[in-house]
């Protein structure tokens, strides 16, 4: 090995990057050439002199801190809905503007809130109903039976049709606790799946179209015709569920 | 359902009794099933940020220093650094999930290093030399004569300087080589050039800071 060649090289061997051959070979020249020795000790001393100097600058004490609270908003921003930015404010009058068009809508927005509530009671007596043996108080598929049954327990007289022809053949009645009073509840079935066919008087003479909201799994229909509100529960999806209520509204006739 | 039928039935003993705790309980379980369900997917995800954060604060929060070190040294002044380093944190956090190295440092660094090249040059794009000569052979030794550095602790303020002085690509590859002693083929990934440019950047930076230390000396 030659000195160029050692210089080339002597920045690898102050940096132990070199391999075991190449590294016998400089010591080996370092030995005999006192220039490039001088070279390798002038490295060390700028090497150490580095290495041990006052030159590593230690972040600021409050900068941990800063970046935490930063990266806990970042996180914050990621999880959840976004946080509205700070500008926000400076836009606070249409704010205000946008708000008093909410709160003019305020008492449209009460009606969906109720049938909310509602859709919650019915599903969990839907699902009480399938949970123990008492899916149904009078188990007929008889509609002259079911009917009947009601009499002297309400002080409704709920329509019931057998819709066995039509795929939904009637399994039963049940007396049920919905809304605060009592109601009739009409068991259909489909394959494996189960209807309950909530129906109470609705109190008012104005029908109500049909509306569907689905919900942990259940598909719900609700109207209102005739002076009955009738509400749908089943776990069948979501157009089959449909083509029920429309046999059942397409069957039932008032009722006083 | 038999189960729990069976149980409530010997502890009740009586058949009527067992059926109502039997119907109780799942309604109550629905009811517990329902509410964990309503709000799943938010939570869940509130829960992996939650965790995401806790594994980045350990694994890469602890490399502060290294971040901050690298920063000032690129920056050269202490109010730059820091928001650098905020900045590169908040980057290294945004991507954090795509992390699977094993040395946070090095995966810190490059998003630092990248962080406050992007920010030289917007504001100081006249120290970005991108022309270089990286050829080692260029390398302008006097090693015919090469004079004796002895280094006195009055000649660290001279060092810092000549540091300060070098251009930042050489700079960056003495600090992350001397002061976190990285190896080359470290440097070469987080700088992004070919391990044999890191040799000869790290032998004109060393050549320079030699010549330097030299002048200054001549001249205290």
């Amino acid at each position: 090995m030659n000195c160029k060649d050692a210089q080339n090289l002597i920045n690898g061997y102050v940096d132990g990057e070199l391999d075991l051959v190449r590294n016998l070979e400089i010591e080996h020249h370092l030995q005999e050439c006192a220039l490039c020795s001088q070279g390798y000790k002038n490295h060390q001393v700028l090497r150490n002199g580095i290495k041990t100097g006052p030159f590593y600058f230690k972040a600021p004490v409050d900068l941990q801190r800063r970046i935490q609270l930063s990266l806990r908003k970042a996180a914050k921003a990621e999880a959840g809905p976004r946080v509205l930015p700070k500008w926000w404010l400076t836009i606070a009058a249409p704010m205000a503007a946008a708000a008093i068009v909410v709160l003019a809508l305020v008492p449209f927005l009460r009606g969906p809130s109720a049938d909310d509530l509602l859709a919650g009671e019915v599903i969990s007596s839907h699902v009480r109903s399938l949970m123990a043996t008492h899916l149904a108080d009078v188990p007929s598929s008889d509609q002259h039976t079911v009917k009947p049954w009601f009499a002297g327990k309400l002080n409704f007289s709920p329509p019931v049709e057998d819709l066995a022809r039509q795929g939904f053949p009637l399994i039963g009645g049940r007396l049920d606790y919905v809304d605060n009073r009592p109601v009739a509840a009409l068991i259909y079935q489909r394959q494996k799946h189960f209807i309950n066919l909530f129906i109470w008087p609705s109190g008012s003479d104005s029908d109500v179209g049909t509306k569907t909201v689905s919900r942990q799994g259940y598909n719900l229909f609700y109207w209102t015709k005739s002076g009955m509100t009738y509400w749908a529960a089943s776990d069948l999806n979501n157009s089959e569920l449909q083509e029920f209520v429309q046999l059942v509204q397409n069957q039932t006739s008032p009722t006083p | 359902m038999d189960a729990s039928y069976n149980l409530a039935r010997w502890l009740t003993r009586n058949e009527h009794d067992a059926k109502d705790i039997v119907q109780e309980a799942y309604l109550r379980e629905f009811k517990l099933f329902d509410g964990s369900h309503g709000t799943d997917a938010r939570a869940w995800l509130k829960l992996k940020e939650k965790d995401k954060l806790a594994r980045f604060e350990q694994s890469i929060l602890p490399h502060l220093d290294a971040a901050y070190n690298l920063a000032r040294w690129l920056t050269r002044n202490e109010h730059d650094a820091e928001d650098m380093v905020q900045e590169a944190y908040l980057r290294a956090f945004k991507f954090f999930n795509a992390f699977r190295g094993v040395d946070g440092r090095a995966w810190l660094l490059t998003i630092v290093r990248n962080t406050c090249y992007t920010w030289l040059q917007q504001n100081r794009a006249h120290e970005i030399t991108t022309m270089f000569d990286e050829e080692i052979h260029s390398v302008d030794s006097d090693a015919s004569n090469p004079a004796t550095l002895a280094l006195q602790s009055a000649d660290q303020q001279i060092l810092r300087e000549a540091l300060d002085e070098l251009p930042v690509e050489f700079r960056e590859v003495v600090v992350l080589r001397d002061l976190e002693g990285f190896s080359y083929k470290e440097i070469a990934d987080i700088v992004n050039i070919p391990t044999g440019t890191v040799m000869s950047r790290l032998a004109r930076a060393r050549e320079r800071l030699k010549q330097l230390l030299c002048n200054r000396g001549d001249l205290a």
